[in-house]
């Protein structure tokens, strides 16, 4: 049965969460992850509203770091105060 | 902090000369703003110790945005403070960077109160830059400029702020409407312009002839460079009067074509056009006699960068002619085919023609589904770089047959 958004963008969110600090993933790596954890039930346009939905209710946020990064609000290291 | 200009006697040998200088404005600025005091004052230990002082930083922006914010720090917030945080933003221009007086003063009003005061009109991206403001003040400066109709453009691993040259606007050379085509797709992929998701930028330039004023050929991943496809027009009357009054037609001219497919005879000049690489150098010349033909299009190219990884790279042709007419569906689909292979196959950081150059352009070409054609070559006159299964499919035959 295909996933509704709100599942993957919880699935996405745990996955940001545990990589906090060992990874950094791309939007591309969440939706590649989420394709293969639910093989045949998501499609790469859910994937898409998902991480939309996770940026939008600021329960993540995109970083930069030479490329564009999904991960959960916090303070960088460089941020001045 | 006192309101005195600090002592920048490096900066001061850069005010010399005739040309502008971008310290001069930031002194008219800094009798106004403490941070550009700061900014002065740091730029000059910068020169002095020749060392940096900026942090990059990474995850500034605005809420449900992940490009157009540039994050950066100051290394000695505590000596300067009023620069500790100094985050740029890139504004989307308007299509061929048409403004009114009045746009631009609200945009200066806005960055009076919410920044630095300057700005960098406009970046090498296109956009309009505005350099230094707080954290704080992000969403403030967002929100002012959305009521003048202004959005934060590209940055990041997304679409970046699409530019073109000021097209049919002001060019009679242009052969498609340039500015109609970059607001189009600028409307069209929002997304992909504020929520970051290839492996790295994406670029698009639109240039109107191949004069390419906006370098999409060295600077876009996709460049799309008009052209036509029949004869140059030439107006014959137009070309004895530049002979008359004293153009070398044969010196300035015909012995200046890459092509040598022109000629002149003392009265008239013959263009085999089907040798033409219309390269523009006699149109430029004889602007009164030659004009690009009436069969206007562009060429779709793709995979130039800027040397930051690795070296610099040129587009090649991708599409050689395509008729550039609104709603512009085939270009998007072909797009779309290029951004789902290279999101499913790129690598981090790698550009779209450093990808082709990995997995190769027959197989590029296999993947997004378009047919390979001769003019898919890396420079005039030589082979094309594709090969034919058929043609060794052929040979093959051949071979066998010789065989037995």
């Amino acid at each position: 049965m295909a996933k509704t958004v709100d599942e993957i963008a919880d699935a996405m969110y745990k996955l940001v969460k545990d990589a906090f600090g060992i990874k950094k993933l791309k939007p591309m790596d969440l939706t590649k992850a989420m394709m293969e954890l639910y093989e045949g039930e998501v499609d790469k346009k859910t994937c898409k509203a998902a991480i939309k939905q996770l940026i939008d209710s600021g329960k993540c946020v995109y970083t930069y770091f030479g490329g564009s990064y999904v991960e959960i609000p916090h303070k960088e290291g460089s941020a001045n105060e | 902090m006192s309101d005195a200009l600090p002592k920048t006697p490096k900066l001061d040998e850069l005010e010399k000369g005739k040309w502008p200088s971008f310290v001069t404005e930031i002194k008219m600025a800094a009798k106004k703003s403490p941070m550009c005091r700061d900014l002065l004052g740091q730029l000059e230990q910068s020169y002095e110790e020749k060392i940096g002082y900026w942090k990059h930083g990474g995850i500034v922006g605005v809420m449900g945005y992940g490009g157009g914010v540039i994050g950066r720090y100051s290394d000695l917030p505590e000596k300067y403070p009023n620069i500790s945080h100094f985050h740029t933003m890139r504004i989307n221009q308007p299509a061929g960077w048409f403004y009114n007086t009045d746009a631009l003063r609200k945009i200066c009003d806005i960055w009076e109160e919410h920044g630095s005061g300057i700005t960098n009109m406009h970046g090498s991206t296109g956009d309009i830059i505005l350099l230094g403001t707080t954290t704080d003040e992000l969403e403030p400066t967002f929100s002012e400029l959305q009521k003048i109709d202004f959005d934060i453009g590209g940055s990041g691993s997304d679409v970046r702020t699409p530019s073109c040259c000021c097209g049919m606007a002001r060019c009679e050379w242009s052969c498609y409407d340039t500015m109609k085509a970059c607001y189009d797709l600028t409307q069209a992929y929002q997304d992909e312009i504020h929520r970051p998701a290839f492996p790295y930028k994406f670029k698009f330039k639109f240039s109107g002839c191949p004069n390419d004023c906006v370098a999409s050929m060295a600077r876009a991943d996709m460049s799309i460079i008009g052209i036509w496809r029949d004869d140059i027009q030439v107006d014959r009357a137009a070309v004895t009067e530049y002979a008359k009054n004293g153009m070398d037609i044969k010196a300035d001219v015909v012995d200046n074509c890459p092509a040598r497919c022109m000629d002149w005879d003392g009265k008239e000049i013959h263009i085999d056009n089907q040798f033409c690489r219309r390269c523009m150098h006699c149109i430029n010349v004889m602007p009164k006699a030659l004009a690009p033909g009436k069969d206007r299009g562009a060429a779709i190219l793709l995979g130039s960068k800027a040397p930051i990884i690795e070296g610099a790279l040129l587009s090649s042709v991708l599409i050689p002619f395509y008729k550039m007419e609104p709603p512009y569906e085939e270009l998007k689909d072909l797009l779309e085919r290029i951004w789902d292979l290279w999101c499913e196959e790129g690598k981090n950081r790698e550009r779209v023609g450093e990808f082709i150059q990995r997995v190769g352009m027959g197989n590029f070409l296999e993947a997004i589904e378009l047919e390979p054609v001769p003019e898919m070559i890396a420079h005039p006159r030589e082979n094309p770089y594709v090969f034919y299964e058929e043609y060794f499919e052929e040979d093959e035959g051949e071979e066998e047959e010789s065989e037995s």
